[in-house]
């Protein structure tokens, strides 16, 4: 009977064998992807088992946790002045995960980061609790606030750029939510979340507008047109008339382009063209440079490309696929032209800094709980959009339109300021209201500090109220008024 | 070495007896829990828990009677078993009263009315149960082959054991449970024991027909029809037991250890083809009819679904408790696989070692569960009467498939089955039953061990000698 019962044997051993090797496939072959699964709750409960670090602006932090007293989760995420700062921080729920800069810098935040090793080990010797560590933000508290504020029950957007380093100043969207209400796991803040779902709520309040929402540009687009011609040396000379009939008929159609009213736009300047927003002669440049030169330019101001901030923006469309009339529409920024608020801010800034975009960041540096600096984000370029001497033209043109052009309502004394309005038409025939535009930027004698994008989404006043110097104009001059201050 | 390698031949020199090993180890088999005890009220609570030296004591007595007990009644027997057992046992203890400190079991239980009420303590008076009867029958147990005459009585009693669950109200899904009052019995742990002395009685005796009547046919030896029989009745009451009691792990593992028994009393093959062949034609067949076995295999196919379409998300939440373990776990007490939820310091206490002693730990538990394996099939290797062999071999073997069927289905390997962990998990029968197994092998490891009894020097022989002429 020993035979059999060396075989039995063998079989018993096959079957332990079996389960070693099962056992090393689930605890270390696939560990991770266990540990990390959506659906493992220990990643929260250690998400929220110490303090999260805090997001910093201006040096105070606009977060902060409170203890709790659930089985699973010790602490609570917790927002000061949770809805404006929404579109910066992004939320940390401990039921609905997290995004944006909650999400992104996790690690950081809740200490695990591997270069916050040490730290940790300090920690764990001396017996106290994990530490997260620090997000330092590029943003400007004033500059945010005057946003914000100025943004107000409007639904709309708006981005503030450094145009020196790329630094984001402002980043604002409404209508906004606060990431507070559905930071917990109670029901209170699962109706909160619930209700704030686009199927719920046709505001869309999670929606970050500034980064992720794409507008028609309207004529803020006529700024990239304008620089299209002067690179492609079609002009030279803002101030010598340009070969612009009156009316003009779209090419290849039996439509004419019209202007908004009697302006005089028959072979207009640059400059007057700009600082009346003539379609005739930035849909006939867009037409005369074709829509291969038009991509080329949009695309050195950045379109066609998502930008980590690190929170990932939309790209902007110049669209490729398109024949001749439309190119025209296009170049006055109709048609499916579409941007993001900050890519219109890019514009504005690349402009503003002498021709060269800056990758726009809002993270300035990661900070350890020892307040020793992990990580710092250093400038970038992003390209050359356009050459100096023709920046300087086109800053020439914008200031002209803020000094006795569209965008009047922006002006600052004693400051240069230029500046773009837009008036984007939309919805089937134009039947919706349209959105508003205005994009600047303004310059001290060490370059300029600011430059901003605002759009508002048609409110509900008269149609020929929407015009972006008289809605969106007034905010980007509070915004760059409060950058202004703070950089004294 | 070589007093080791000595173990399995029978001399008349006679091997020593192991005892002094034995105590040794068990020592360590008391220390090794009480320190992990110690680890896990440390983890838990910032201090030594309460109870920690009348648990030392506790266990440490309880080590110490059965070893006393062996000494006396099993001198020869194999001195790893009884601290191997010791040492599941206590560990087994601080992994329920670790998981009875989870204050998510708690609100669970409250949430689902229940009064969340401790289990180690309650473990801990199963576990001198355990080795009461462990000592009962190491003393009452004179011999083995005495089992030999109990065989149809066996046969009874495992029909009446395995029968009776049906009668009583299903729990947690399955019937295998015979509630009397607030006590609950699991008659199936001690079936396992009881129907491996019928089979090894009634395999001894029909193993010759069993295994020479027969005819080749393409290289197998065929059983007759007749010889059919008491495997067809087995199959039978497997299917039977998975069909009326939804007990998928019991009916695996008495079709398995009949197979075995049957395969080593007739050291035929074709044995283990048709036992195989069987139990294919038995599982599909079931499975497809009967949706609770589905359920559970759909549940192993895709563990995960259970969070989309709302079904038991046990498997899934034990997988990750392992995944999220990694090679050298969180640290006693420092886990989180109580959000298994139900069964966690049972069915799925694997989990919880899973998770805070890592793969490390998991593996040396799989491995002692292997070494008990590997000493009561030594121990059916040099047992010297058949009835022996066959009973060694029937409870090695079902306490194999036992575990592999536990801690397969937790760790996602095969479908679940709802057994418990042999002396680790919670449970009263599971303890009792593990340790009267082990004290049946030991018995047989002493006989099998004990030195030959010398030739006496009987003048008979001389005068039976042929007298040359």
């Amino acid at each position: 009977m020993n035979k059999p019962l060396r075989r039995i044997a063998i079989f018993c051993g096959l079957l332990v064998l079996a389960l070693l090797i099962r056992d090393n496939w689930i605890q270390y072959v696939q560990a991770d992807e266990l540990k990390e699964n959506k659906h493992n709750r220990r990643v929260l409960i250690a998400r929220y088992s110490q303090p999260r670090g805090n997001i910093i602006v201006d040096g105070r932090p606009i977060t902060g946790s409170v203890e709790t007293d659930g089985t699973d989760f010790k602490y609570k995420r917790t927002y000061k002045n949770g809805k404006m700062w929404a579109p910066v921080t992004g939320y940390a729920s401990q039921v609905f995960d997290a995004n944006q800069i909650e999400k992104l810098e996790d690690e950081i935040l809740t200490g695990d980061d591997d270069r916050l090793f040490f730290n940790r080990t300090i920690d764990m010797i001396t017996g106290k609790e994990q530490r997260g560590g620090d997000v330092i933000t590029t943003l400007n508290g004033k500059a945010q606030k005057a946003a914000y504020e100025g943004l107000g029950n409007k639904k709309g957007a708006v981005a503030a750029l450094d145009p020196r380093t790329g630094k984001i100043l402002a980043l604002a969207s409404t209508p906004s939510y606060d990431p507070s209400t559905v930071a917990g796991g109670s029901k209170k803040d699962e109706k909160a979340w619930n209700d704030l779902q686009p199927k719920n709520n046709t505001d869309d309040p999670m929606l970050n507008r500034a980064l992720r929402q794409t507008y028609p540009p309207g004529s803020t687009f006529k700024v990239v047109t304008a620089a299209a011609a002067l690179e492609n040396g079609k002009y030279s000379n803002i101030d010598a008339p340009t070969d612009s009939p009156l009316p003009w008929r779209l090419p290849l159609s039996t439509r004419n382009l019209d202007n908004e009213g009697n302006i005089p736009c028959e072979n207009a300047t640059l400059r007057k063209a700009l600082q009346y927003s003539c379609n005739t002669v930035f849909g006939k440049l867009g037409d005369d440079l074709r829509k291969e030169k038009m991509l080329e330019q949009a695309e050195k101001f950045g379109f066609g490309e998502e930008v980590l901030t690190p929170v990932r923006t939309n790209a902007s469309v110049y669209p490729e696929d398109m024949d001749r009339p439309s190119n025209a529409l296009s170049a006055i920024g109709q048609y499916d032209t579409r941007a993001t608020p900050l890519q219109m801010a890019m514009v504005a800034s690349a402009i503003a800094n002498d021709g060269k975009l800056m990758k726009p960041y809002m993270v300035d540096s990661l900070r350890a709980p020892n307040l020793s600096t992990i990580e710092r984000t250093d400038p970038e370029e992003m390209s050359q959009a356009v050459s100096p001497e023709n920046a300087g033209k086109l800053q020439d043109m914008m200031k002209t339109v803020v000094d006795k052009g569209t965008g009047t309502a922006a002006q600052i004394p004693g400051v240069e300021v230029g500046g773009k309005t837009g008036t984007a038409q939309h919805g089937v025939a134009n039947s919706k209201n349209p959105y508003a535009w205005f994009i600047s930027y303004a310059k001290t004698d060490d370059g300029s500090p600011v430059a901003v994008a605002v759009v508002i989404e048609g409110s509900d006043t008269v149609r020929d109220d929407i015009a972006g110097g008289r809605l969106a104009a007034p905010i980007a001059k509070d915004v760059m008024k409060a950058v202004l201050a703070s950089e004294k | 070495m070589s007093s080791t390698s000595n173990t399995t031949t029978i001399s008349t020199v006679g091997p020593p007896s192991r005892r002094n090993t034995e105590l040794a180890m068990l020592v360590f088999a008391v220390i090794i829990p009480v320190f992990a005890y110690a680890n896990a009220g440390l983890a838990l609570s910032d201090e030594m828990p309460s109870g920690m030296l009348s648990y030392g004591i506790g266990l440490g007595l309880l080590a110490g009677v059965g070893h006393l007990v062996v000494r006396k009644f099993a001198p020869y027997a194999d001195p790893l078993l009884l601290p191997i057992a010791t040492l599941l046992n206590g560990l087994g203890l601080v992994l329920i009263w670790r998981l009875d400190q989870s204050k998510r079991l708690a609100a669970r239980a409250e949430s689902i009315g229940q009064v969340y009420a401790a289990a180690a303590p309650k473990q801990l008076m199963y576990s001198a149960m355990g080795v009461a009867l462990f000592v009962g029958v190491l003393i009452l147990l004179k011999d083995h082959r005495i089992l030999q005459r109990y065989t149809y009585i066996s046969m009874a009693a495992a029909l009446v054991l395995l029968v009776m669950p049906v009668f009583f109200p299903a729990k947690f899904g399955a019937r295998i449970w015979v509630t009397v009052g607030s006590f609950s019995i699991q008659p199936a742990e001690f079936a396992k024991i009881v129907i491996a002395v019928f089979f090894a009685g009634y395999l001894m005796v029909k193993r010759d027909a069993l295994a020479l009547a027969s005819r080749r046919f393409m290289g197998l030896y065929l059983p007759r029809g007749r010889d059919l029989g008491p495997i067809l009745v087995v199959w039978g009451m497997s299917i039977l037991i998975l069909v009326f009691e939804t007990d998928l792990g019991t009916s695996l593992l008495f079709f398995g250890m009949f197979v075995v028994m049957l395969y080593v009393a007739t050291e035929r093959t074709s044995w283990i083809v048709f036992g195989l062949l069987m139990s294919a034609v038995g599982a599909v067949s079931v499975a497809t009819f009967e949706p609770h076995v589905q359920q559970r295999v759909d549940a192993w196919l895709d563990p995960f679904a259970a969070f989309k379409n709302g079904t038991s998300d046990q498997i899934a939440q034990a997988l990750m408790s392992f995944g999220s373990g990694g090679v050298f776990g969180t640290g006693l007490g420092q886990g989180n696989s109580d959000l298994i939820g139900f069964a966690a310091n049972s069915d799925f206490i694997l989990a919880t070692v899973g998770e805070e002693l890592g793969l490390a730990g998991t593996m040396a538990f799989l491995l002692l569960y292997g070494l008990i394996v590997e000493r009561g099939v030594r121990t059916a290797l040099a047992a010297r009467d058949p009835f022996g062999k066959l009973l060694a071999i029937g409870l090695s073997a079902a306490f194999a498939i036992q575990i592999f069927v536990v801690a397969g289905g937790v760790m996602g390997l095969i479908p679940l089955t709802g057994m418990t962990m042999p002396f680790l998990a919670y449970g009263g029968s599971s303890v009792l039953a593990n340790w009267a197994l082990v004290a049946i092998l030991i018995k047989i490891s002493d006989t099998a061990r004990r030195p030959a009894p010398t030739p006496a020097p009987s003048t008979d022989a001389e005068m039976t000698q042929v007298v040359r002429p």
